[in-house]
């Protein structure tokens, strides 16, 4: 191996790396959050791609169709609360709101000539198109069951992967795509040429990082999110709604799955069931992190890319293998030094 | 809206409430007039911490409870938080791995989404009370102690600007010098207008600050009345209050 190599090779590592980072943080935030382990995540990713070349080859993605059947779902059930409570005129604008957003998108993608749009529109369609996905499915197969214990929660959300992967393949069929890159200039570091796509990938996950700090750090509400996986019940009882942070996390965790997403689909193909794979790896940095520590999962998850970079020189056949083995000295190291804390409260 | 002292603030009527098959309150009717400090007392068991939990929506109810001008029937948490309902709850609930700043800034949460900015004035006055939450405002709550949690835990509460405050058990677990400052609180509270519904085992020392009071006993109201009446009534002397229990007194002084 020269230097030209390791350049090379750590460059991927840093871009996949950086992936693997806001998909770690946003398993972690869900995670604390709302005690889910959201292994849908990955659909997210692929969503956002295939989306994205769906709209660049000029066809109306047809994941359009998912979100007003989902939206239509959710506004049944509605009206069937209203109905058997009480009628609240302010619930029923909320549910014309998502009825008309609905209607609305599909109609924008149905009308604009989407492969001419600048990329940026395509982009944020895209956004719209998946992030509100996330609240819904939240209200439609978590909320009922809040109260569950984790392991409830897991199986309902394997369950949901499964089911996405499938929908997956059946929107978007079982053909691999690949998006134009959001800029074709690429510039040299000394001998090694570097792609413009990949300082695109690292300088929006670091931008996402450090506003997803901020927000949580320094906001009111980003506190609120925190305090509800701090105290459940204190929470509830300063009018923090754990529905209302259930939403928020998933609305961000579908935006930072798409993100991703839109920011990989034009270094490498991705195919309807190659999200599992992503999330998983972003998953191996969360544990890392203990599913606790943002600071750790983001750099065991860029541990993780400079990993499988390298060990795809040097035991390519071996890559996921080592990658994931990785996994195990990390859960043992935890164990042996991880104590329960009593809650003394 | 009239502000008369006699308007109604909480109106509670055949409230029941059942772990299972178990009734842990059967029928409760309770009244608290607006700027009134009421306090229920009663044994061990008797559905104190029951009572506050279903009159904030915490545990399922059967009855109504009128709050504020409004009907709720086995209401939702985060309404009653938003119509002015506060409730320190026996385990206080803080937020253990953030600071006591944030814990506070937190309790105005409703106020902030409403876009009510006024709350860092509230934040001055909460430390102006209890100056020991100043002093470790950047503390994480995890790390008080006894006394300064329940001063957070009513702090935290305060910074809603609660119409009524409802506390559990204030006094659980705190130095009699501790209890008798924050017996000092509610008083003061009381007369700035704060209508407060206090749950005490303390009896002696509630029955001194409160102006009227319900005795609870097996999930039923055993006996009601002024509280200045039920300190010197025989029964409540010989069940709760004691002779020997004279020393409480000292605590509300």
């Amino acid at each position: 191996m020269n230097f030209q190599i390791a350049t090379l090779l750590g460059q991927d590592g840093l871009t996949n790396g950086a992936i693997y980072a806001l998909l770690a943080l946003s398993i972690l935030l869900v995670f604390t959050v709302t005690r889910i382990l959201l292994i849908p995540l990955g659909e997210f990713v692929t969503f956002g791609a295939l989306t994205m070349a769906a709209m660049q080859m000029g066809k109306a993605p047809k994941l359009e169709w998912l979100l007003l059947g989902l939206v239509l779902i959710d506004c049944v059930l509605d009206l069937y609360q209203q109905i058997k409570y009480h009628i609240d005129r302010n619930k029923m604008k909320k549910i014309a709101l998502k009825l008309g957003y609905a209607l609305a998108m599909i109609g924008l993608l149905n009308n604009l000539p989407l492969s001419e749009i600048p990329m940026a529109c395509q982009v944020l369609l895209t956004l719209c198109l998946i992030v509100p996905l996330g609240p819904i499915m939240y209200r439609l197969f978590f909320q009922p069951l809040a109260d569950a214990p984790a392991l409830v929660l897991l199986i309902v959300s394997i369950a949901l992967h499964v089911a996405m992967v499938g929908i997956g393949l059946l929107l978007f069929g079982p053909e691999g795509a690949r998006t134009q890159p959001f800029s074709d200039t690429g510039f040299r570091l000394g001998a090694v040429m570097l792609k413009s796509q990949t300082l695109w990938v690292i300088l929006v996950s670091i931008f996402l990082i450090v506003t997803l700090f901020i927000a949580f750090e320094r906001t009111l509400y980003g506190k609120a999110l925190r305090a509800t996986a701090v105290n459940r019940m204190g929470a509830r009882l300063q009018g923090i709604s754990p529905v209302f942070a259930g939403k928020a996390t998933f609305a961000l965790a579908a935006f930072i799955g798409s993100a991703s997403g839109i920011l990989i689909a034009p270094i490498t193909t991705l195919y309807y069931d190659s999200g599992f794979i992503i999330s998983l790896k972003g998953f191996v940095g969360a544990i890392i992190g203990g599913l606790v520590s943002y600071p750790i999962a983001a750099i065991g998850a860029i541990a993780v890319g400079m990993i499988e970079a390298f060990s795809m020189f040097w035991a390519s056949n071996y890559k996921e293998i080592i990658v994931f083995t990785l996994i195990i000295p990390f859960l043992i190291w935890r164990s042996m030094n991880s104590h329960h804390v009593e809650d003394d409260e | 809206m009239t502000h008369a002292t006699e308007k109604n603030l909480l109106d509670v009527s055949g409230l029941r409430v059942a772990y299972g098959k178990v009734e842990a309150l059967t029928g409760i009717d309770l009244t608290l007039q607006e700027g009134k400090l009421v306090t229920v007392i009663g044994p061990n068991g008797a559905g104190k911490t029951t009572l506050l939990s279903a009159i904030m929506g915490i545990l399922p109810s059967k009855g109504t409870i009128h709050f504020n001008g409004q009907d709720f029937i086995s209401p939702n948490v985060e309404t009653l938080v938003g119509h002015g309902l506060g409730l320190v709850p026996e385990k206080r609930e803080l937020f253990a791995t953030m600071t006591v700043q944030d814990n506070l800034l937190l309790g105005a949460f409703q106020r902030y989404r409403r876009g009510d900015k006024s709350y860092d004035q509230t934040l001055n006055e909460i430390y102006k009370i209890f100056p020991r939450l100043w002093e470790r405002r950047q503390q994480q709550a995890g790390t008080l102690s006894g006394g300064e949690r329940q001063m957070l835990a009513i702090g935290r509460a305060m910074m809603s600007k609660p119409k009524l405050l409802m506390l559990d058990e204030p006094s659980l677990g705190l130095a009699p010098l501790i209890t008798r400052e924050i017996f000092r609180i509610f008083a003061d509270l009381r007369s700035q207008g704060v209508s407060i519904l206090l749950v005490e085992q303390n009896a002696r020392a509630a029955l001194k600050v409160a102006d009227y009071a319900y005795v609870l006993e097996g999930g039923q109201i055993a006996m009601q009345g002024p509280a200045a009446e039920l300190a010197n009534d025989p029964k409540v002397i010989e069940a709760y209050l004691g002779l020997a229990s004279k020393h409480q007194e000292l605590l509300s002084s």
